[in-house]
């Protein structure tokens, strides 16, 4: 068996897959994140909960109601969009008017009741989801499971749809004018609060399939998100959140690199993308991405 | 406007020095190391507008040096405790570089973020011990003659420090410095076309901030004779969020009156198991959409109304963060 810089390939490509996964979770995550506070200029400190509540969406659906897997792919985002809804008229509706640190803090709260009341319900120890794609395929130089195949396919097409719908259709114009100058916008007749109201359903919703998506990965865990959507903060600090292709880029770029470190020096993998968010604000404050301000 | 800050100072010191009477000790120091903490977190966001999310890695972070110092190489529980606070500032210097270079959320997930890399250096590292933490920290005599392994003697010592803290960041918010903060907070643009290095009286405040944090956390090491993963964790981060916002943003004893309740709380429920997370979440809540200006906040303010026309409201930032 040959060695690549020292490393057999077999463990270097299969890194580079499992880093390849988490940038799928990271691009959908902080695309979510930023859909969000574009339009909102809310940061949703709950989406690492709502993400949690996707892959506990899917578990529950197919333990108590028997909906199978992708019964749920659809359903889930349906459900939990709809209470991130629910969540942005009942109270963060109230908070646009005030600093936008109050938006941070009320959605911080809602994450440690939600991740309260799962924790309370079913442990810490995680629940196990069956895959339901098994089996994969030898590529010759790694084993490639199918279902980890899905989840990079399906998430970069939702990305991808994402930017398209804000980039380049009508109602994506009508967003992008509304991020830049809400007033005029409804000068013009449209209806801002109820397109706020969807966006953040839209955001929430993604976080949700993010999850249902993560369920056969990861255990079904109640701290799944908390863990998950700090290191995803970091992801959207590098990238900067003015432009989407660049949450999606940044997304899978750290996660590769994420894998890479697993690698060559396993020690840095937890800080990794720490490090590159410190090193990034050094040079480029306003993020790979951004545009200062 | 007749100032009231120091006699209400004195008599919250004369109820300290007696509640011992009444009230177990060990609680006591544990509500004054938060409250300390909470004043120093206070500071940043009640005076500069700066939302740290991740203060828990100078709190924790000085705990694991005051508590290893203590313990592995013997030295004596003072130079333990300055130890673990001097690498607090030291900490809070890197980070506060770092931090600076973006303002308002993303500030608040900078300083999470770093916050979460010093939970992981610390969950590495070999000598906090891991899961296990740094666990029967000895209590040494503090200068060679002051017996703290009695919880009241210790108590009095602990009293002083908060005092201390407590002088420190009330002189820091009344100085020249502090109404350059002040203006920051207010309006940021207009501090630096008046000539002022933001970035440097920043910095500054983000060091002393985290290096009192690293004080509060350090005697609490020594006071519970442990030093745990749980303090460089972001739910302690967001505790002490918690305290200072149920207090009152922006207020000189909002943190205090703040960290004596949620301490308190803690207490009765701590039965109550993952209850407790579920609590601290609906009080974030409603307190920020019902009681922004937190508890000593909203006393002022009532006070104020009372007193209509005799004088501005005391200490109420009105909006204790507008730099965004």
């Amino acid at each position: 068996m040959f060695e690549l810089i020292g490393v057999p390939p077999q463990a270097l490509f299969g890194q580079l897959l499992l880093g390849l996964i988490n940038g799928a979770f990271y691009a959908l995550l902080s695309l979510g994140l930023a859909v969000i506070f574009g339009m909102l200029n809310v940061i949703n400190f709950a989406h690492g909960a709502q993400y949690m509540m996707g892959a506990f969406g899917a578990w529950m659906m197919l333990t108590y109601l028997g909906i199978p897997y992708w019964g749920a792919l659809l359903l889930v985002p349906i459900v939990i969009g709809a209470l991130g809804i629910l969540l942005e008229r009942l109270f963060l509706a109230r908070l646009y008017h005030l600093d936008h640190l109050y938006g941070l803090l009320l959605t911080f709260g809602l994450a440690l009741i939600f991740e309260g009341l799962f924790r309370r319900q079913y442990g810490s120890s995680g629940l196990p989801y069956t895959n339901p794609i098994p089996g994969g395929t030898n590529l010759g130089f790694m084993f490639l499971p199918w279902y980890r195949g899905w989840v990079i396919i399906v998430s970069i097409v939702v990305c991808l749809a994402t930017w398209f719908m804000i980039e380049k259709t009508k109602l994506g114009s009508y967003l992008r004018a509304a991020t830049e100058n809400p007033t005029l916008v409804r000068a013009f007749g449209i209806n801002v609060p109820r397109m706020m109201t969807l966006t953040y359903g839209f955001g929430v919703g993604l976080a949700a399939l993010a999850g249902v998506l993560a369920a056969p990965i990861y255990s079904v865990n109640p701290i799944m998100g908390s863990n998950l959507i700090i290191v995803v903060f970091a992801v959207v600090v590098i990238g900067g959140m003015g432009s989407i292709m660049g949450s999606i880029l940044t997304g899978f770029g750290l996660g590769i690199i994420e894998g890479l470190t697993k690698v060559f020096y396993p020690e840095a993998s937890n800080t990794v993308i720490f490090v590159i968010m410190a090193i990034v604000l050094m040079i480029r404050p306003a993020g790979l991405f951004g545009t200062p301000r | 406007m007749k100032n009231y800050d120091m006699p209400i100072f004195a008599a919250l010191i004369a109820i300290l020095l007696v509640a011992p009477l009444a009230i177990y000790p060990v609680f006591l120091m544990k509500v004054l190391c938060f409250a300390l903490f909470a004043l120093a977190f206070n500071l940043l966001i009640g005076y500069v507008g700066l939302l740290s999310f991740g203060h828990a890695m100078f709190f924790g972070f000085a705990a694991y040096v005051s508590a290893y110092t203590v313990k592995a190489w013997g030295w004596p529980t003072e130079i333990g405790i300055l130890a673990g606070t001097g690498v607090a500032a030291v900490l809070g210097l890197i980070a506060g570089l770092i931090a600076i270079r973006r303002q308002g959320i993303y500030f608040a997930m900078v300083t999470l973020a770093l916050a979460q890399m010093v939970f992981f250096f610390c969950l590495q590292a070999k000598f906090t011990g891991g899961e296990d933490g740094i666990q029967a920290v000895p209590r040494r005599p503090v200068l060679g003659f002051i017996d703290i392994t009695s919880d009241i003697h210790f108590y009095y010592l602990v009293l002083a420090i908060f005092a201390a803290g407590f002088l420190i960041i009330y002189r820091t918010i009344h100085s020249p410095f502090g109404q350059v903060l002040k203006a920051i907070r207010e309006n940021e643009p207009r501090a630096i076309s008046l000539g002022y290095h933001v970035d440097r009286y920043k910095l500054l405040a983000f060091v002393l901030s985290a290096t009192l944090a690293g004080l509060a956390g350090a005697t609490k090491a020594i006071v519970f004779q442990l030093a745990s993963l749980t303090d460089v964790t972001w739910q302690m981060s967001g505790e002490v969020v918690l305290m200072t916002l149920v207090g009152g943003m922006g207020t000189v004893f909002g943190p205090i009156a703040g960290a004596a309740v949620i301490i308190t709380m803690q207490n009765y429920l701590a039965g109550f198991g993952e209850w407790v997370l579920v609590i601290q979440g609906v009080i974030f809540v409603i307190t920020v959409l019902l009681f922004r200006r937190g508890i000593v906040g909203e006393i002022a303010a009532l006070a104020t109304r009372l007193t209509r026309g005799r004088g501005e409201a005391g200490h109420i930032a009105g909006n204790p963060a507008t730099t965004s």
